[in-house]
């Protein structure tokens, strides 16, 4: 049996009204997208999802790492490694990025499923991550959101077997995104609804029933990529289901439709919900669609410690202004721009890749002090390279000392710094999805890998901390 | 270690400073040769090329270094070294020209310390942009850092800062070199826009050019310079752990300042440094520093400070005046100039030459700096024979 043995998601904190894009009021209680924070992408976003889906779970026995985006910063260079890198894994892990389509994220989770079932890897992680963005004031800016998933595919304590994978391919110019352009692109939708989605989804749904020897009556929930409730609500009747009773709820008005993300994002949220012995039917859609049965075992409702959706949408926070959601995915011209500089030095980066990519501590073998970043010799003691790594990462720590900065160059002032001290080693961290007013001496904060800045027009990463939620 | 090896076996006969400001109009050339000619002058030096036989000069940002110095005052076919140590550079200058002199090799040394941040364009310090650890990179966003923990342990507040603007920007109106000369209030420092907090825009020292220069001889041949020299009973320098690494630290302190404070105290073989010190520069590129000082150095006990910034301890005719020229305040902070800036104020208070500020009676006075995250302190002790 090889399927789902763990998952996790992340939605970001801040909420965009719709009703205030283009620079209306926001709607309380309207409609809204989830949207990224300046220093959150597909990737922090990924490593986010992933650390929800890994709690309580060796990382060392994760054989592989797949992830998947269209909308990742590098064209050259792999979001595998930096998410396999800030998770701590092992050297040896299999690392490769799947992109280019709507459909990245169950082409990765079917790419896993294959490789367990092959036997060349026995825990494969699925990471999604998604920062899409549209042209500013368009209907397209309004339908797409941000999000991430994580899932971890192996054959040992499978929560949800996956029984049966079917896939159509489909060449059409429906929604796009070239080299270069900032913006994703749509064809209109009567024309991408009609001959691209309703007609993928329903062949894919269709032949995978078949495949599998089931009836449409057979499947507790569809969870279903939607463009939007109206076109979801007939492609549903057209596999013959019924949308009221057998649909997944999309989150329509909350997130937003994050891509390769979203079907993810919507299984990890049906999940939480699933009861041994159900079906679900998982559909995507993007130049074809991939469509899966997924029959819940005991397991599944032994899954405990993960966020999930519902954490992730109870965290709420909100943008203050149209201005300021133009200005965090820089779409307004500032004085600074904060791609400019030099940029990191590559070779200071492959230096403090363990303290600055995995938060790795160290603490000294002679007399236990955890200290921070690497030293030769230790604080304390002052024994020679005498030193064990310790993960921050996952460990919850306190605030020691902060200041808000209103002089340090940041999109959203005052920047947010302070002390804080995890597992007894010392860090200076910038402190994000934070209201100064809530910081506090002493209070606990987790720690969320972020991007400090773009100098040299590369995402250059490092861990914040953020209050413990 | 002899801690009294050097305890006033040097005086400084000459000392100058240009004016401090945004000295758009002025090279670093221009501002050295204003520091150094008006040292020589008042060295009575007719004839430096052959009487400076050795120059140590201190600066943070250097555009070329060593020449910088050797270039503006014509000095070749000798020894020109230059120093970095944060914002104790100046004083670091300064104290190896001390120990050149003490060690017999040169019998007159010339120190010169300068900074011209104000071509870098910018209205603060840099902000570096290329590493991902340790941001916010603002001296500020460091300094700040011990705030909320004092705040909280010994309940003083931006109250008690604001008034040591106040009292730095009244004693930097009579001072001829200062940048600024306006009186401010404990409301306008309250009311001002924040930088980082608890620093608000009149707690924060701002960026400025200048130079500063002495003239140092052994304590013998001072005599043959003039009759008022000052001597130099003590000078350090100490290195603490990076506050923001250091898992033992406690964020009531700057370490740095205890260390070297302890070192030059045994030097000079001062005890109780309320009563042997007369009058005090130390280090107040924000507000909070010079408040951390008091304790860190010994002027009153750790957590009293503010009752002590109430009652005026430190003002200009209190106990032990503080910042007597007005500080990095209303002189700015052009990093390598500030420690020799400081111990041009000292000279000129026990040579009793400081005009409307003059201190009654001042004997033996204090400079510190420290800078960086911050790491670096530099203090010294000047005294009348």
């Amino acid at each position: 049996m090889v399927g789902i043995t763990a998952y996790g998601a992340y939605v970001p904190m801040l909420r965009l009204s719709l009703s205030a894009i283009g620079g209306g009021a926001p709607k309380p209680g309207g409609p809204e997208k989830a949207v990224a924070n300046w220093d959150e992408d597909a990737v922090t976003m990924a490593v986010a999802a992933a650390t929800d889906a890994l709690r309580g779970i060796d990382r060392s026995t994760v054989d592989a790492v797949l992830f998947a985006s269209t909308s990742y910063a590098f064209k050259e260079k792999q979001g595998a490694a930096i998410v396999a890198k800030a998770l701590d894994l092992r050297r040896d892990v299999y690392t490769a990025d799947l992109g280019d389509t709507l459909r990245a994220g169950t082409n990765a989770l079917r790419a896993a499923y294959d490789m367990v079932k092959a036997g060349s890897a026995k825990r494969v992680l699925v990471t999604v991550g998604e920062t899409r963005m549209a042209a500013p004031r368009t209907g397209l800016e309004a339908a797409i959101g941000d999000g991430a998933a994580a899932f971890l595919v192996g054959d040992e304590g499978v929560a949800l077997a996956i029984t049966a994978a079917h896939s159509i391919s489909d060449e059409i110019i429906d929604v796009w995104r070239t080299e270069g352009d900032p913006f994703v692109h749509a064809w209109e939708d009567r024309f991408v609804v009609d001959h691209g989605y309703r007609t993928c989804v329903k062949e894919a749904v269709t032949g995978l029933l078949q495949k599998a020897g089931l009836t449409p009556k057979s499947v507790t929930r569809a969870v279903f990529y939607g463009p939007d409730a109206r076109s979801l609500g007939t492609v549903a009747k057209e596999c013959g289901l019924d949308p009221k009773t057998q649909l997944a709820d999309p989150l329509f008005g909350k997130v937003g439709n994050c891509g390769a993300a979203f079907a993810p994002l919507l299984l990890a949220s049906a999940l939480a919900q699933t009861k041994a012995g159900e079906t679900l039917l998982l559909a995507s859609y993007g130049d074809g669609a991939d469509a899966f049965v997924l029959e819940a075992t005991p397991q599944v409702e032994r899954l405990e410690g993960q966020r999930g959706v519902a954490w992730h949408l109870a965290r709420r926070g909100e943008f203050r202004s149209y201005d300021m959601y133009l200005r965090f995915r820089q779409l307004l011209a500032t004085e600074h721009d904060r791609r400019a500089g030099a940029g990191l030095s590559a070779t200071k980066h492959f230096r403090d890749r363990d303290s600055d990519v995995t938060l790795l501590a160290q603490k000294c073998t002679q007399c236990g002090q955890a200290q921070f970043p690497r030293q030769r010799v230790c604080f304390q003691c002052y024994a020679k390279d005498a030193f064990e790594p310790i993960r921050l990462s996952d460990r919850v720590g306190t605030v020691k000392s902060f200041t808000f900065d209103n002089f340090a160059g940041s999109p959203n002032p005052p920047l947010v710094a302070g002390i804080v001290d995890v597992e007894g080693a010392r860090l200076y961290l910038q402190m994000t999805d934070v209201d100064p007013k809530e910081v506090k001496l002493g209070m606990p904060v987790e720690l969320t890998f972020r991007k400090i800045h773009e100098a040299g027009g590369t995402p250059n990463y490092f861990w914040k901390s953020t209050p413990l939620r | 270690m002899k801690p009294d090896a050097i305890r006033d076996k040097v005086a400084i006969v000459g000392m100058g400073c240009s004016k401090f400001g945004e000295n758009w109009d002025k090279d670093p050339q221009d501002m050295i040769v204003e520091a150094a000619f008006e040292a020589y002058a008042d060295a009575k030096i007719e004839d430096p090329q052959r009487q400076i036989e050795a120059v140590f000069c201190g600066a943070q940002y250097p555009s070329k270094g060593t020449a910088e110095v050797a270039d503006a005052l014509k000095l070749y076919d000798r020894p020109v070294s230059m120093v970095v140590n944060y914002c104790a550079t100046g004083t670091d200058a300064f104290r190896y020209g001390v120990f050149a002199v003490a060690s017999g090799m040169y019998d007159t040394v010339l120190v010169v310390g300068f900074d011209k941040p104000k071509d870098r364009g910018v209205s603060g310090p840099s902000v570096a942009v290329t590493g991902v650890r340790g941001l916010p990179a603002t001296p500020a966003g460091w300094f700040s850092l011990c705030a909320a923990q004092y705040f909280q342990t010994y309940g003083a507040g931006r109250e008690d800062l604001a008034r040591i603007a106040v009292k730095n920007h009244h004693n930097g109106t009579l001072a001829p070199k200062s940048m600024l000369k306006r009186e401010i209030t404990v409301e306008d420092a309250l009311g001002a826009r924040m930088i980082s907090w608890p620093f608000g825009l009149y707690d924060c020292a701002a960026q400025s050019d200048g130079a500063a220069a002495a003239i140092i001889t052994s304590r013998e041949l001072a005599k043959s310079y003039r009759d008022d020299f000052v001597l130099v009973r003590g000078i350090g320098i100490a290195l603490s752990p990076n506050p923001q690494e250091d898992p033992a630290f406690d964020f009531l302190r700057w370490r740095a300042s205890e260390m070297a404070a302890k070192q030059v105290y045994a030097q000079a073989g001062i005890t109780n440094p309320r009563k042997e010190i007369d009058v005090a520069q130390v280090h107040d590129c924000f507000t909070l520093t010079e408040l951390l000082a008091y304790e860190d150095l010994g002027f009153c006990e750790k957590g009293s400070a503010k009752e002590h910034i109430q009652s005026g301890t430190f003002a200009l005719d209190g106990e032990l005046p503080v910042n007597t020229d007005g500080g990095l305040k209303t002189f700015g902070h052009p990093t390598g100039a500030t420690g020799v800036r400081m111990i041009y104020e000292n000279y000129k208070q026990l040579q009793g030459k400081a005009e409307k500020r003059q201190v009654k009676n001042a004997t033996v006075g204090l400079s510190h700096n420290i800078g960086g995250a911050p790491q670096a302190c530099g203090i010294c002790i000047v005294a009348m024979p």
